[in-house]
């Protein structure tokens, strides 16, 4: 890690369309281990952010307890942070959510917090599809109590400790796509060319996204018996090709030559161009999906970039019909019944 | 043959209904009850009900009482068994001189032998196969049948049963005429062969005036609306389900956007209780108004998240309806035996803010309380019900609303007074002494105000700090918030003539507390306080210093209330006296009556002359 960041930005430093400068983006100083996956993760969401001229303070970043679950003070310092209980980022990102859908829910969480103590929470807030974006930052292991398998730890790789995991590794992409989630994607921390435009296509994304970022922990889990190393990583990705992310109404400025790629049209509008070799299977089926996942782990490789896409996914509060006000604006002459009813009411209890 | 006593009263008698569980009999129980109310006279109705769906006995206990007394009295004078799994022991459980009241269809056994209760033998079996042939119909106007025998038996004015029945179906008309005939088929079978045999009589009275009758879940659903609660999260569990069953029937009465038909609130059945209170302290830091509500079970699983709304100084509102512990314990009985547990909840030094309704009314306006409590104090505030009066119905003032009412949301800074400020904002920075400091809502200034919310240690600008005198200096803030707390909660309601012994109870103890005193103070000189919050005010402490012998009434069996008094305030534990119900079932005012006095004995308070012959000591 660094530890002295420089505060001079040149004057005329790029500002994007909003006119927000990247600093504001940016938060705290990382107190993670230098080298730490965790860290590029936290840099591709200060630039998805800053590319998609986010207002910071729209956003709300929650995560739960861990490595990973610490990096929300890292990045968007102007957006209000909730690191909450172990396990449970997913029910608080709900709360919060149904009191105000305006906001960008941002929730981070990592393998222990999300495959273990708080897989009930992460398969109930995909089943919900709650209107966020659910980055895991997947190193395998418990890195805050110094590098304990986690569920995610495939069965056969060995950390720093040296001892191999008899188990069977919980895949949450597999899991994220059987409960329903509208969009899902496995990145890995160190391809940022491919983890940004899928973080922008996350945000874009109505309903549910889901983002399984491969992210080795140095200190503990980066040997080369671990699957969860960047060596190892490096060395079986099975990325599904080069995506560029193109918000709606800007110029398209690449030329794509015709049959080269194919666009995935988001929500909002914006799409997601990808490459050539990510054309061969429907992105929209969930069976091709979980095919695809099993075909490349036969391989012993790890399939990477955009897996799921359901361009007509809804959210929670479609399904459970709020207004459109969000319910913390609502004032109380809107919510209280006042004393009118009362008549009518204690008369039906008479 | 002997002279059997003939238990004999005017609307002051205590009826059971024994039942079988699924066999629809809790409407026409509640037709009985809601007829005495109707009648103007005071009623209250208990049903105690089997952790089942179809099958296991039920009982349904319904005190009449023109003096008002609502708790439960103790003994049954009149028993309708209908319940041949538990007869012999209903039958062996109604008062000397009291009225057997069964279905004659076939003919009792010889063990139901006593002489000193009269029997009353109605055959209901036959009377409803020869007027109905669908199955279900035969049960359903079976119980019907023998509510139109209680209404000969019991002198009640018949019309007004008939227009309870033109209410309750005042949408199914079709159905008015056979139930009305089912409770004719009932009266003239008593009257013909039971004439003149029941001495107790329920007459029409007006001492109701505009009472109604509610259960505290409902009145406690229905206080979320008007506090506007927009967010519930829960997870089933017995006794709290009808809680947010009552917040949604008054949101889709209330709440319904006219226009859109969309919802101005928004309810979520959780995975757990974990995720409950997740969702709570999720909603409530982003600016809304949440609750969930939970009973004893829930209140463990949540304790985690409690400390960190705590800590963290996150409103969250909860409704605890308490059920008997420990573990699943008697899930459909009552207790008072949250009390530690929840003022305590979690790990650290933490306590909450609690709040103990004794009626329906209190259901409602201490959930209104709560979440003004909640916003002000930026805590947890757990509703202390319970079973008993969460689920029963109980006779109250009405609700009501003052419009002038605002909602205090608490110390809570706008884009406006963020702008405005002169010095730096720190989150958890108490600027005015009173231990509470102001805090912001996300989204609410694109440059001000944002700060990171985490269990983990804080400064007072909310950034992570192991340094252990920063630690310090927010543990003792909050020592000062709870401070404040004591002079903002509901106060202790004293009713005190200077006497040497005092009794205090709090929730559903009252209604048979008061009952007691009244017959206890025909001899002695006692007060009475009731406890109506945690922390409590000076004024709890004072009652205590001012009297030599305190009887504390609880419904658990560890004294929980005891406790918190002891350990909150400097008092002397050995003037307390506990006088504990552990039975899950309400305490009666008999049991009250009885222990109380048998200390009063003991101790010779009543009669200092004798103190020395009797001994003193306790």
């Amino acid at each position: 890690m660094t530890y002295v960041r420089p505060n001079f930005r040149h004057p005329e430093s790029h500002r994007n369309a909003a006119g927000y400068s990247i600093k504001q983006y940016e938060g705290a100083l990382s107190t993670l281990c230098a080298g730490c996956g965790h860290d590029s993760i936290s840099a591709a969401i200060i630039k998805s952010c800053f590319d998609l001229n986010l207002a910071p303070h729209k956003i709300a970043k929650i995560s739960g307890i861990g490595c990973s679950s610490k990096t929300p003070t890292y990045f968007l310092g102007k957006a209000h942070g909730f690191n909450s209980v172990h396990g449970r980022m997913p029910s608080v990102t709900t709360g919060a959510n149904m009191a105000n859908k305006d906001l960008l829910y941002l929730g981070v969480s990592g393998d222990g917090d999300s495959a273990s103590i708080g897989l009930g929470q992460f398969a109930h807030v995909i089943r919900r599809q709650l209107n966020m974006v659910y980055i895991v930052m997947n190193n395998g292991c418990y890195g805050l109590t110094k590098g304990q398998d986690s569920a995610t730890a495939d069965q056969g790789s060995a950390g720093k400790r040296g001892v191999a995991s008899v188990f069977d590794s919980i895949d949450l992409c597999q899991m994220a796509l059987q409960l329903g989630a509208g969009l899902v994607a496995r990145c890995f921390s160190g391809d940022k060319k491919q983890l940004i435009p899928i973080i922008k296509a996350a945000i874009k994304q109505r309903g549910f996204a889901f983002i399984d970022v491969i992210s080795p922990c140095v200190t503990f889990n980066n040997t080369p018996t671990s699957t969860k190393g960047y060596e190892w990583v490096r060395d079986h990705l099975e990325a599904s090709g080069t995506i560029d992310f193109i918000p709606d109404k800007t110029e398209i400025t690449v030329d794509y030559p015709p049959g080269s790629s194919r666009a995935v049209t988001l929500h909002d509008g914006s799409q997601l161009h990808l490459q050539k070799n990510a054309q061969d299977y429907d992105l929209a089926s969930r069976k091709a999906a979980m095919n695809r996942i099993e075909t490349v782990k036969e391989k012993h490789k790890i399939l990477t970039g955009l897996i799921y896409h359901n361009p007509d996914a809804t959210d929670t509060h479609e399904k459970i019909q709020t207004v459109d006000t969000a319910l913390n604006a609502l004032s109380q002459d809107q919510l209280c019944p006042g004393s009118e009813v009362l008549a009518e009411l204690n008369a039906q209890l008479r | 043959m002997t002279h059997i006593k003939t238990l004999s009263a005017t609307n002051d008698c205590v009826i059971r209904f024994a039942n079988v569980n699924g066999s629809g009999s809790a409407s026409a129980n509640n037709l009985f009850s809601k007829a005495v109310f109707r009648l103007g006279v005071p009623v209250s109705a208990k049903n105690i009900f089997p952790s089942n769906i179809q099958g296991l006995p039920t009982w349904f206990e319904v005190r009449v009482n023109e003096h008002g007394y609502l708790g439960r009295r103790g003994g049954y004078d009149f028993m309708v068994a209908v319940n041949g799994q538990t007869m012999h022991k209903d039958y062996q459980e109604l008062l000397p001189g009291g009225y057997f009241f069964y279905d004659s269809s076939k003919r009792l056994p010889d063990s139901y032998d006593r002489s000193d209760i009269h029997l009353i033998g109605v055959p209901l079996t036959d009377i409803t196969n020869s007027h109905y042939s669908d199955p279900r119909q035969r049960q359903i106007f079976k119980n019907i049948i023998y509510v139109g025998a209680l209404a000969y038996l019991l002198d009640m004015d018949f019309s007004v049963f008939e227009d309870s029945i033109k209410t309750m179906f005042a949408k199914k008309t079709k159905l008015i005429a056979p139930n009305i005939q089912a409770l004719r088929l009932g009266f003239d079978y008593a009257e013909e062969h039971h004439r003149d045999v029941c001495q107790l009589n329920i007459h029409r009275r007006d001492l109701n005036g505009d009472q109604i009758l509610m259960e505290g879940n409902a009145a406690a659903g229905l206080g979320a609306v008007y506090a506007g609660a927009t967010v519930a999260g829960w997870y089933p569990i017995t006794p709290l389900t009808s809680v947010i069953e009552a917040f949604e029937r008054y949101c889709r009465a209330y709440r319904v956007d006219q226009k859109s038909g969309r919802h101005k609130f928004a309810i979520l059945q959780a995975e757990d209780e974990l995720a409950a209170i997740g969702m709570v302290i999720g909603a409530s830091w982003n600016g809304a108004r949440a609750f969930t509500a939970t009973s004893g079970p829930g209140v463990s699983l949540m304790s985690e998240f409690l400390g960190l709304a705590y800590f963290a100084e996150i409103p969250v509102m909860l409704m605890d309806i308490q059920r008997t512990g420990p573990s699943t314990g008697m899930p459909t009985r009552t207790q008072q035996s949250d009390l530690i547990s929840a003022a305590y909840a979690s790990h650290g030094d933490t306590k909450h803010v609690l709040l103990f309704p004794s009626n329906p009314k209190e259901c409602f306006e201490m959930t209104v309380t709560g979440f003004d409590l909640a916003d002000r104090l930026q805590t947890p505030v757990i509703l202390m019900s319970d079973l008993d009066l969460g689920m029963n119905v109980h006779q109250c003032d009405p609700i009501e609303w003052d419009d002038n009412r605002v909602y205090d949301r608490g110390k809570v800074l706008d884009e406006q007074q963020l702008n405005d400020l002169s010095e730096r904002w720190g989150r958890y920075l108490d600027v005015d002494g009173d231990g509470i400091p102001y805090r912001t809502i996300p989204g609410t200034h694109p440059e001000k105000g944002a700060f990171f919310t985490r269990g983990s240690s804080h400064d007072e600008y909310a950034a992570y700090t192991e340094d252990g005198m920063a630690y310090a200096r927010g543990m003792t803030r909050l020592l000062v918030k709870w401070d404040t707390a004591k002079t903002l909660v509901p106060a202790a309601e004293i009713d005190s003539a200077k006497a040497d012994i005092g009794v205090i109870y709090y929730g559903t103890s009252a209604y048979s507390a008061q009952e007691a005193l009244d017959q206890l103070r025909r001899h002695h000189s006692i007060d009475a306080m009731r406890i109506k919050a945690f922390p409590f005010g000076e004024e709890v402490a004072a009652f205590i210093e001012q009297h030599s012998i305190i009887f504390l009434i609880e419904q658990n069996r560890d004294a929980q209330m005891k406790t918190l008094l002891v350990n909150e305030l400097t008092i002397d534990p050995n003037i307390i006296i506990s006088v504990l119900n552990i039975d899950g079932m309400p305490i009666t005012a008999e049991f009250l009556v009885t222990e109380i006095q048998y200390h009063l004995d003991q101790l010779a308070v009543h009669n200092p002359d004798n103190q020395q012959s009797t001994g003193g000591a306790a």
